[in-house]
Formats: structure tokens, C-alpha cells, sequence
């Protein structure tokens, strides 16, 4: 099975590097959500650095999505998922494969918008030992649960209005929980954040469980 | 010809979930006492609490239907599970909107960011997705299998959901105080029973009716589909002598008429 | 694809007639009544069919008479919703996820879809899908070479080649495979010259080494020069299939179940 996953998440991130959507798309998208909600929230400093947690992960929510979609919309054509079922790989290896290659990619955008942030909202990163493990555990919940819903939507034609519908409400614990670790991390006052962690790593190691269990019949019947 | 899905149990169940609603109202509405500090706006709380308990209700047993499908890949199971999503979501609307107009008048406000909405608004909106996945256009097994694991993975949503809310809130001031916990004795426990109770038979009711429907639904197409094979094979092979293949068993001749 | 409506257990029980008899198992395809459903539409309506091992056999017919369906159950790649269906030794009528694995390890597809990921190149897409098949990477370079892939077309995306290239990689990923049931579906449809060539060859060989081709196509002339034999399919069913002694020939003998009844008896 870890074969398998190693193989499927070479092929993605090689997909990846020949195809730059990440790069050129999803990274400037992340970008735009910070500056529109400059646009939106008064540039009065107090508010937006106020909100800075929440509207950091706002804008990595919304640009995973963009980074699923895009993850699985490769696998769209009927002949690859053909194919990939056909392959005799192990289900739970393929999961695992592009659960890996999407959280790699999630955590260089969130590198990417942790700059904007310190940039654009003049936040003062601190904490780190609490704001990177929430980074990580978050991502990997963000990356499991995506894969799931994703290969759900990936063979329907409606699969760009029924993710984000089936997703968000999914991840609505994760938004919650990484904006209280982020807020605790950045405020300096670090206790209260070590829950929502913990909340985090239970979410992040049930959908990785999950996604064993269910990806082989999504796959098949997508 | 059977004309509709009613049978003697489901008329004795209807009549007496509207002799029942007629009863509710009038001890609501009328004989049970007004609430000391709510006063007459309390009444709304015996509509609002039955409505959002059942809705749970209903809620558990889609992802227990979900989860039953997935073990024994029966029909049955799969139509329970989609009925009762439909009910929940049913409810859940009228939950919200009996909330919203008892908030309006009791505190001033629509809605509260309170762990209970909160929660109460993700799980409606987890339900329009599962509904969303059931309207699919897919094959009727793929449709089945998909929404059984939609189904099943509602659970984890909602304990996830459960714990952020409820955390989220109470590390906060709640501008306002859903005073629903607040001591029911006497007429006022008897109202909100049978609030419960004719909610519940109304679910009940509603349940039956609808999963007739959808099996009967299901029949139809079983038959529809004996014919597009019959149909099939006439077209292509008019003179070959033999009985087409069903899955009825109702052994459709394909060469006669 | 629709599931039966009552139980499933209990229909599969009364339906299925015996088919472990030695005579299925030694054929590469066996099919007897095998009904098909795409959506609603009865894609195979009756299918009697026997391949035996090492067979190249033609599937001819009009479009739409469920020649790409055949192929894709002989796969498992859509359900077989009634009759007898056995491949390679595989039950496929209710069978579950990991016999459909099993079968679908031996057996290739050259469907209409390439199955390949137009941003990487020949290399990579026939490493990676050869290597997820379970193939040695030197089987996979072998197929290249075969196929003409290696040299100029190894590092161009397979986006940007043409048609017959595109086929000739998807070839190559199944022959790095070694399946034991070759099913190609149309595979001279689109190509030039020396592209047919090319599989009429690769064919030829199969054929020697003791694989079992099924080839859907319109191209009578050169697909009977390879094929061993000729089944025309119409309506979902063989035309003039003679059945086998000894076989059921109605693949239902369970009484019809009353819709009605079924209400009264199943609502709690």
C-alpha cells in the first residue's frame, strides 16, 4: 500500500511541477483573498489585525478547495478513472497518495500566506511552537477530508458546485479550531490553543481513517 | 388498483396525529399557564424544542439507515435513510424559522451565535448536501452506495462540529441566554410531551407514507426496465424465438405481439 | 447497473444457477443471459458467449449494440445485473470488490478514453501506469522500444501527440501489463496506415503467445484477417448464439414478486 501512495503522490506533484497550476493559480488566488479582504475590511489596522487568524485561514480553506478541485480534476476523464481502477492499485494506497501530495502543496501556500499575512496585515508571527503543528495537523485534516468529497465529485459534471457544498461544512470545525490555535499562537498567550490542537489531531487521524475505509467505493462508483 | 399508499394503520396514524396536533395547539396556545418571565412567547418553545429533537431523531437514523445499507445492501435501508433525511430536513426548517421568530420577539434578535444554533445551522446545511448527493443523476445502485457513504460520514461531522461549536462558545460571552433548559412542571412538562409525542407520530406518519412512495417508485422502474430489454430485443432480433431475460421474472416474451 | 429491488441476498439466492461446472472454468469468457444496465438503458439484454483461452475473437455489430459494454464487464468495469458471467475464472454476477480487483489485475482495456494524464510525458505516463499494474520498469521500457516510443516521443507530453501516438502509449502500458485477456475496444479506429499495421502485429503475437484477444471494431477486413473467429452483436444480445447444452437457458426462475404485495409484507 505505501508503495502504491508513493507512486500516486510522485505522479501528482510531477503532475504538479510540468503543469504549474498551483504555482501560477492557486498561490496567486490565496494572495487575492488576502487583498480582497483588505478591500472589504476597512485597511483601519485595528481590524484587520484583529481578524488576522480567521481571515488567514479563511483564505487557505477557500484556496484548498481550489487545490482539490484541481487535484482531482485530473483524474475527471472517464478514461483515467477507468484506468486507475483497472491499474490494481490498493484504494487505500491511492488515498494515501494524493492525501500527501495535496498536503504538500497546502503547506507551501500556507508558508506562502503566512508571508502575505506578515506582510499585508502586519501580523507579528509568535508562538511557533504551537502555530506550526496546527499548520500540519490542520493541512492533513484539510487534505484527507478533500480527498474523500473529491473523488466523490471528480466523475460528476456538477463536480464544481457540489464540493464546496459537501466540503466546507465538513472542514467548518477545522476553520474553528485553527483560528483559536492561530489566535492563541499570535497573541502570545499559548494555554488555550493546545485543545483546539488536540481537536485538530483527532479530526486530521479520523478522516485519514475514513478515507481507508471509503475511498474504494467512492472510487469505484464515482 | 391501489390509489395511494394509505393503509389502515397509516389512516388510524394520520387521524390521530391531527387529533393530536388539535390538542397540542390548544394546550398550548390556550391551557397550559404562561412563563414567568417569558410569558405568552414561551408557547413558541413547545413547537420549536419537539420540532428540533426530532430532527435529531431523524438525523440518526439516516446515518444508522446509511450505515445499515452499507452492512446489508438491502433496499429497505437505503429508502429509510433517504426518507428520514428528508423529514430532518423538514423539521430542521421549521426549527430554525420557530426559533428565529421566538428569538425576534423574546430577545430582539433573529439569531445568536450560540453553540446550540450554531450547530443547528451546520447540521441543516450538512442535510441539504446529503439531499444534493440523493438528487444526483446517477445509476440507482451508484446512487445508493454514494449516499450510504454520505450518510455514514455525516457522524464524524457532526461530533467534530459538536466539539468546535461548543467550545468556540463557551470561551466567549454569549450576548444572550437560551433560557430552555429552564424548569418545566406541571401542565407545561404535559404540553411539552405531547408536543414530543405528536411530533414524533407526525415524523412517523410522514415516514411511512414517503417510503412507500419511493419503493413503489423503485418498482416501477424495476418493470420500466424488464420492458426496455424486452423492447430491445424485439427491435433488434425480430424473428429469434425466445424469452427475454428480466429481473422480475415476469418472463416478458420477446417475440410475440 | 440497477440493483434487483428486493434483498439482494435473498434474490441472488434464488437466481443463480449453478456455474462452477469445469466446462465455465476452462474458458477465458464465459457468458450466458448476462444482462447489462447503463443507467436505464439495457445495455446487454441476453449475452451467450464462450471464448476459450488463447481465442482472438471479433465482436462486430452495429453502434450502440453493446460491443463497448461487453468489454467493459469481461473488465469488471460495470456490473453484470443477472444471468452467468465468468472470467478468467471470476464469478462477476454479485461479485465484490476485491474479486473484481483480482480480474481486472489480468485483464487490459484499450478503451476510446487514451487512460493516460495529458500533462506528463510518454516516459512517465507508461512508468507510472506499469509500474501501478505491478510490472517490472524493464517490461515497461521493453513495451516502449516496441511501440516505437522510445527516442524523440519519450519526453513529449502525451497531450500534444497525435491519435495514433496516444494509442501506442496506451498499448504499451498494456503490454508492460502482460494481461492474460487483451480487450481492445475500436483499436484501429482514428490511425493511419502503419499505425494498423502496428496492431494487427501486435495481435498477431498475442495470439501466438496463448493471450486471449476480444477486439470490438468496424474494421472487418483487417480484424477477421486476425481474428479466429467472428460473433455479431445486436440489440444487446449474440446473434444466433446457439445455446450450449446443459446450460440454464432462462437465467430467472424465481416467481414474480407482486409490487403491491411487497409493500404490505415490508413496511414496518
Amino acid at each position: 500500500m505505501f508503495r502504491d501512495a508513493a507512486l500516486v503522490a510522485g505522479k501528482d506533484l510531477r503532475l504538479e511541477l510540468r503543469s504549474r497550476v498551483g504555482v501560477a493559480q492557486v498561490a496567486p488566488f490565496a494572495l487575492l483573498m488576502l487583498i480582497l479582504f483588505a478591500f472589504a475590511l476597512d485597511p483601519d489596522r485595528a481590524v484587520l489585525q484583529r481578524a488576522t487568524a480567521g481571515l488567514y485561514w479563511v483564505a487557505v480553506l477557500f484556496s484548498a478547495l481550489l487545490a482539490i478541485q484541481r487535484a482531482f480534476a485530473v483524474e475527471s476523464d472517464e478514461g483515467v478513472r477507468d484506468a486507475l481502477r483497472l491499474s490494481g492499485l490498493d484504494p487505500a494506497g491511492i488515498f494515501l497518495g494524493k492525501v500527501a501530495a495535496i498536503a504538500i502543496q497546502l503547506l507551501v501556500l500556507e508558508v506562502l500566506l503566512l508571508g502575505g499575512v506578515v506582510v499585508l496585515y502586519n501580523a507579528e508571527p509568535s508562538g511557533f511552537a504551537l502555530l506550526v503543528p496546527t499548520c500540519l495537523s490542520a493541512t492533513l485534516g484539510l487534505a484527507a477530508a478533500g480527498c474523500i468529497y473529491g473523488v466523490l465529485a471528480a466523475g460528476l459534471r456538477v463536480k464544481e458546485t457540489i464540493l464546496p457544498l459537501l466540503l466546507l461544512p465538513v472542514l467548518a470545525p477545522v476553520l474553528i479550531a485553527a483560528t483559536q490555535a492561530f489566535e492563541a499562537a499570535l497573541g502570545g498567550a499559548t494555554g488555550e490553543g493546545w485543545r483546539w490542537l488536540g481537536l485538530l489531531l483527532v479530526f486530521a487521524a479520523a478522516y485519514v481513517a475514513l478515507g481507508f475505509g471509503t475511498f474504494g467505493l467512492l472510487l469505484e462508483e464515482s | 388498483m391501489v390509489a395511494s399508499t394509505s393503509s389502515p394503520g397509516t389512516r388510524i396514524l394520520g387521524v390521530a396525529v391531527g387529533a393530536g396536533l388539535a390538542v397540542l395547539l390548544l394546550f398550548a396556545l390556550v391551557l397550559s399557564p404562561a412563563d414567568a418571565v417569558q410569558e405568552e412567547t414561551v408557547r413558541m418553545f413547545y413547537v420549536h424544542v419537539p420540532t428540533a429533537l426530532i430532527a435529531f431523531t431523524a438525523f440518526f437514523v439516516t446515518v444508522g439507515a446509511s450505515v445499515g445499507y452499507l452492512v446489508r445492501r438491502t433496499e429497505w435501508w437505503d429508502i429509510v435513510a433517504g426518507a428520514s433525511a428528508e423529514m430532518g430536513a423538514v423539521l430542521l426548517v421549521a426549527t430554525l424559522v420557530s426559533g428565529a421568530l421566538w428569538g425576534r420577539v423574546t430577545w430582539g434578535v433573529y439569531w445568536t451565535w450560540d453553540a446550540r444554533l450554531t450547530l443547528t445551522a451546520l447540521l441543516f446545511v450538512l442535510v441539504l448536501g446529503y439531499l444534493a448527493v440523493r438528487r444526483l443523476p446517477l445509476e440507482r445502485g451508484q446512487r445508493s452506495r454514494v449516499s450510504a457513504v454520505v450518510g455514514l460520514l455525516l457522524a464524524p461531522t457532526t461530533i467534530a462540529c459538536h466539539y468546535a461549536t461548543t467550545w468556540w462558545r463557551t470561551l466567549h460571552q454569549s450576548q444572550t441566554v437560551t433560557t430552555t433548559d429552564a424548569k418545566l412542571d406541571g401542565l407545561m412538562l404535559f404540553t411539552f410531551a405531547l408536543g414530543m409525542i405528536v411530533f414524533g407520530l407526525l415524523y412517523g406518519w410522514l415516514m411511512i407514507h414517503r417510503f412507500r412512495i419511493l419503493w413503489l417508485e423503485n418498482r416501477v422502474e424495476d418493470l420500466s426496465l424488464d420492458a426496455a430489454i424486452a423492447d430491445r430485443l424485439r427491435e433488434a432480433q425480430p424473428d429469434a424465438p425466445r424469452t427475454s431475460p428480466t429481473l422480475t421474472g415476469s418472463g416478458i416474451p420477446g417475440a410475440t405481439g | 447497473m440497477v440493483e434487483v429491488g428486493v434483498s439482494r441476498t435473498r434474490h441472488q439466492d434464488r437466481v443463480r444457477p449453478p456455474v462452477r461446472s469445469s466446462y465455465a472454468m476452462e474458458l477465458a469468457v464465459h457468458f450466458r443471459g448476462a444482462v447489462s444496465f447503463l443507467g436505464r438503458f439495457p445495455a446487454l439484454t441476453g449475452v451467450d458467449l464462450d471464448v476459450g483461452p488463447g481465442e482472438v475473437v471479433l465482436l462486430r455489430g452495429p453502434n450502440g449494440a453493446g460491443k463497448t459494454t461487453l468489454l467493459r464487464c469481461c473488465a469488471a468495469l460495470v456490473r453484470v445485473s443477472a444471468g452467468e458471467a465468468v472470467v478468467l475464472g471470476h464469478e462477476l454476477v454479485g461479485a465484490s470488490a476485491e474479486v473484481r480487483r483480482s480480474l481486472r489485475r489480468r485483464v487490459g482495456l484499450l478503451g476510446h478514453g487514451a487512460g493516460l494524464y495529458d500533462e506528463l510525458t510518454v516516459a512517465d505516463n507508461v512508468t507510472f501506469w506499469a509500474r501501478a499494474g505491478g510490472a517490472d520498469p524493464v517490461d515497461a521500457e521493453a513495451a516502449m522500444v516496441q511501440l516505437g516510443l522510445d527516442g524523440r516521443l519519450r519526453h513529449l507530453a502525451v497531450g500534444r501527440l497525435s491519435a495514433g501516438q496516444r494509442r501506442r502509449t496506451s498499448l504499451a502500458v498494456m503490454l508492460a501489463r502482460r494481461p492474460a485477456l487483451w480487450l481492445l475496444d475500436e483499436p484501429h479506429a482514428g490511425l493511419d496506415q502503419t499505425g494498423r499495421d502496428v496492431i494487427d502485429r501486435l495481435i498477431l503475437d498475442a495470439r501466438a503467445a496463448g493471450v486471449t484477444v476480444l477486439i470490438a471494431s468496424h474494421e472487418l477486413d483487417r480484424a477477421e484477417a486476425v481474428a479466429t473467429r467472428t460473433v455479431t452483436l445486436v440489440g444487446g444480445s449474440v446473434l444466433g448464439a446457439p445455446p450450449t447444452p446443459g446450460s440454464a437457458r432462462s437465467p430467472i426462475a424465481a416467481p414474480v414478486d407482486r409490487a403491491q404485495d411487497e409493500v404490505v409484507d415490508r413496511v414496518p
